[in-house]
């Protein structure tokens, strides 16, 4: 019998859950940089008036946002290959569902801060001439970063979280490696749930943490300047 | 995707429904008085108390609720505290949702006008008395779209619960999905659910907050 | 002459590094109205915070009714139910019906019977002409209705004095009367007042003595009468000068 910690450091345990770590790491950069991208597209379309494009834009940004992300990971992971005949892995399937999910949220944050940007201020610079990309371009985007980079730390952080979902899609995440080391040391750790869920819950807290807590002093910096 | 087997399916997805709601009623419940403990405790400055529930906050916002469950449910049981699965997954909304219900109902009560408190001042009240009549009642109001919305995020967070085997409505889905390989239609069947929970709810959300915006309290 | 109803001493306020108010020293005879006069920015709301304990102060001694203050959260809660304050923002409380307003010190700080302070209450709203209005929301009234009910609730504490910060700043020229019509009676009914305003005929009309502000020093302390007609002070004669009236 070990002292129960020990379950962590032995054998190749540690570097493991590091590499699952990497994995889900992997996965939420990769989703945001897209998704963030596609965000600021969409959310700059939803401020045009175009009837059309807002209610498909919206129906978009609504069904992500009301279907819960265990399921849309399931939605695409069984339907594509299924239905579409498109063969990704794991990891892909999970890439593409968290960038849609982002650019949902992120169209959204986005039309949030463009809107709040004073309707004279469109208008001063379409009195010197500027063209509607130009606009957004030099008027209305850089007032409106500010008011983004909150919100969109916060969705980062969401993204990391959601990230603990990529075991239900069997990709080979932290929390999927330490059920593994879990079972294989049943025996010797009977008490391995505790310190290797335990290591995981730190993990978690430490990606997470600083970033809210740079959120959080962003806006109280706003909030003074106000 | 065979309507029989859609139809079929229905009393199975009645019953995971049902628990959906259920376990989402007593989470949020539960959310919803921790949240309101840890704000109060921070409005009022208690001594250590809030420092705690400082930490809490923290700890819960920043760690995902699929590993609050899995430590509340395999962890626990190897210190001492065993619970069902139901008891958990309750447990780890509460966990989860009570920080969140915290900051919406302490950004309601930071949202209060300063004049509103100097006013109270003004008028003799006790710093106890400012908070009943004064700062709650308009705190609480100013944070009801926020409430309404973490309502949602927790009801869309109970899917999360198919990892330690509740019945609620997708793990009813995947188990259908196991066993009779209704692929399509069950995770159709899934969808339509939540939309049906989610959907109406989400459109009170935005009434709430349109209605916030124009301010309920035109003063 | 009879112990004053205020004075205060050598009082010092400053926000961190920055002096707001140097010196203040000022006497406020009961039964009397004051004027607090003063470019924008030269002090006046901080001043008359000071006077009910909003705003804390660094030194100094206030004296009320001939008793030392001993500035304290405890003392200032007391003695607030004897100083009444109506601010230049309509502050009523939105979640309570005007009633409600008027009654919540009566109430719940001076825990006085219900059926008395109703009826002072309606009184109060009767004399500043609002008496069909007790069961509506603040929302429901027009700026000018909502700062004589503002006013009517620091009466119904009985306060022994009144601190009017600006209260027809914020109002539409129609409603100013109105508002400035409740402070001429309580002025006739020998209310001890301290009034910051910018309605110079008003202030003309009313002030017993007038106190000049100028960047946190009182410059001079006048007689109404004789303030406006020939100020002892070259700052003060450029102020007026500079006031449309
Ligand atoms: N909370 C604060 N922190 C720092 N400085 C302040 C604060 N409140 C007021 N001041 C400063 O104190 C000075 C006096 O302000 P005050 O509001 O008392 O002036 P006032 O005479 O009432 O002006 P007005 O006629 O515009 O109402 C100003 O220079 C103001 O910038
Ligand atoms: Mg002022």
């Amino acid at each position: 019998m070990h002292s129960g910690i020990s379950i962590l450091f032995a054998g190749q345990n540690f570097s493991r859950l590091l590499g699952g770590l990497w994995i889900s790491a992997k996965i939420s950069i990769v989703s945001l940089v897209i998704g963030i991208a596609l965000g600021i597209l969409l959310g700059a379309l939803r401020t045009v008036k175009n009837p059309i494009l807002r209610v498909i834009l919206r129906l978009y940004l609504e069904f992500f946002r009301i279907v819960p992300t265990v399921v849309l990971l399931f939605l695409f992971y069984y339907i594509l290959p299924k239905n579409f005949n498109v063969n990704l892995n794991a990891q892909a399937v999970a890439m593409l569902v968290f960038a849609l999910w982002v650019g949902a949220e992120m169209s959204d944050i986005v039309r949030g801060a463009l809107i709040s940007v004073p309707q004279h201020q469109c208008e001063a610079g379409i009195a010197i001439g500027l063209n509607g990309p130009q606009l957004f371009r030099y008027v209305l985007l850089p007032q409106a970063i500010g008011l983004m980079i909150p919100a969109t730390i916060n969705l980062m952080t969401r993204v990391i979280k959601t990230t603990s979902l990529l075991l239900l899609i069997s990709v080979m995440d932290v929390i999927n490696i330490g059920q593994q080391i879990i079972e294989a040391n049943r025996q010797t750790h009977p008490d391995g749930a505790f310190w290797v869920y335990g290591l995981i819950f730190i993990l978690y807290f430490l990606l997470c943490y600083p970033l809210s807590a740079w959120a959080r002093h962003l806006e109280r910096q706003q909030d003074n300047n106000a | 995707m065979s309507w029989i087997v859609i139809q079929q399916s229905v009393p199975v997805f009645a019953q995971a429904f049902w628990l959906t709601l259920k376990l989402s009623f007593y989470g949020i419940i539960g959310a919803i008085i921790l949240g309101l403990i840890a704000s109060f405790l921070r409005y009022f400055k208690v001594p250590v108390l809030r420092q705690i529930s400082a930490v809490y906050t923290e700890v819960s916002r920043n760690t995902p609720l699929l590993i609050q469950l899995f430590f509340i449910y395999y962890a626990f049981p190897e210190i001492g505290i065993k619970m069902s699965a139901t008891a958990a997954g309750i447990s780890g909304l509460i966990f989860l949702g009570g920080s969140y219900m915290a900051e919406a109902i302490f950004g309601g009560l930071k949202g209060v006008a300063k004049i509103q408190v100097e006013s109270g001042l003004a008028i003799g009240l006790s710093r106890w008395q400012l908070a009943r009549y004064v700062v709650f009642p308009q705190g609480l109001t100013l944070s009801v779209p926020a409430i309404a919305a973490n309502v949602i995020f927790l009801i869309k967070e109970t899917s999360i619960f198919t990892v330690i085997a509740i019945p609620e409505l997708t793990n009813t889905a995947l188990d259908q999905i196991g066993l009779y390989y209704h692929t399509d239609e069950s995770l159709f069947v899934l969808v339509i659910a939540y939309a049906i929970i989610l959907i109406p709810l989400s459109l009170i959300l935005t009434w709430l907050e349109r209605r916030a915006r124009r301010g309920a309290f035109g003063n | 002459m009879a112990t004053p109803l205020l004075q205060v001493e050598h009082l010092e306020k400053s926000y961190g590094d920055v002096h707001i108010l140097h010196d203040i020293n000022l006497t406020v005879a009961t039964g009397s109205v004051t004027v607090l006069l003063g470019p924008s920015g030269s002090g006046k709301s901080t001043l008359i915070r000071c006077l009910n304990g909003l705003e804390d102060f660094q030194s100094g001694q206030l004296t009320f009714s001939g008793e030392p203050v001993t500035p304290s959260p405890k003392v200032w809660q007391k003695l607030r139910q004897k100083i009444g304050m109506v601010f230049q923002s309509y502050d009523l409380f939105p979640n309570l019906t005007v009633l409600d307003n008027i009654l919540l010190g009566p109430l719940k700080v001076q825990h006085r019977a219900k059926a008395e302070a109703k009826e002072q209450a309606i009184k109060l709203l009767k004399e500043v002409g609002l008496a069909d209005y007790q069961d509506s929301y603040p929302r429901q009234l027009s700026g000018g209705q909502k700062q004589r009910i503002a006013i009517v609730r620091a009466l119904a504490l009985n306060p022994d004095f009144m601190l009017f910060d600006e209260v027809t700043a914020s109002l539409d020229p129609e409603m100013v009367r109105g508002v400035l019509e409740v402070l001429r009676n309580l002025a006739q009914q020998k209310m001890t007042m301290l009034v910051v305003t910018h309605e110079m005929n008003f202030a003309r009309e009313i002030a017993d003595q007038v106190v000049f502000l100028e960047e946190g020093h009182i410059l001079e302390v006048t007689p109404g009468k004789q303030f406006f007609e020939n100020p002892q002070t070259e700052r003060a004669q450029i102020f007026l000068n500079s006031m449309d009236f």
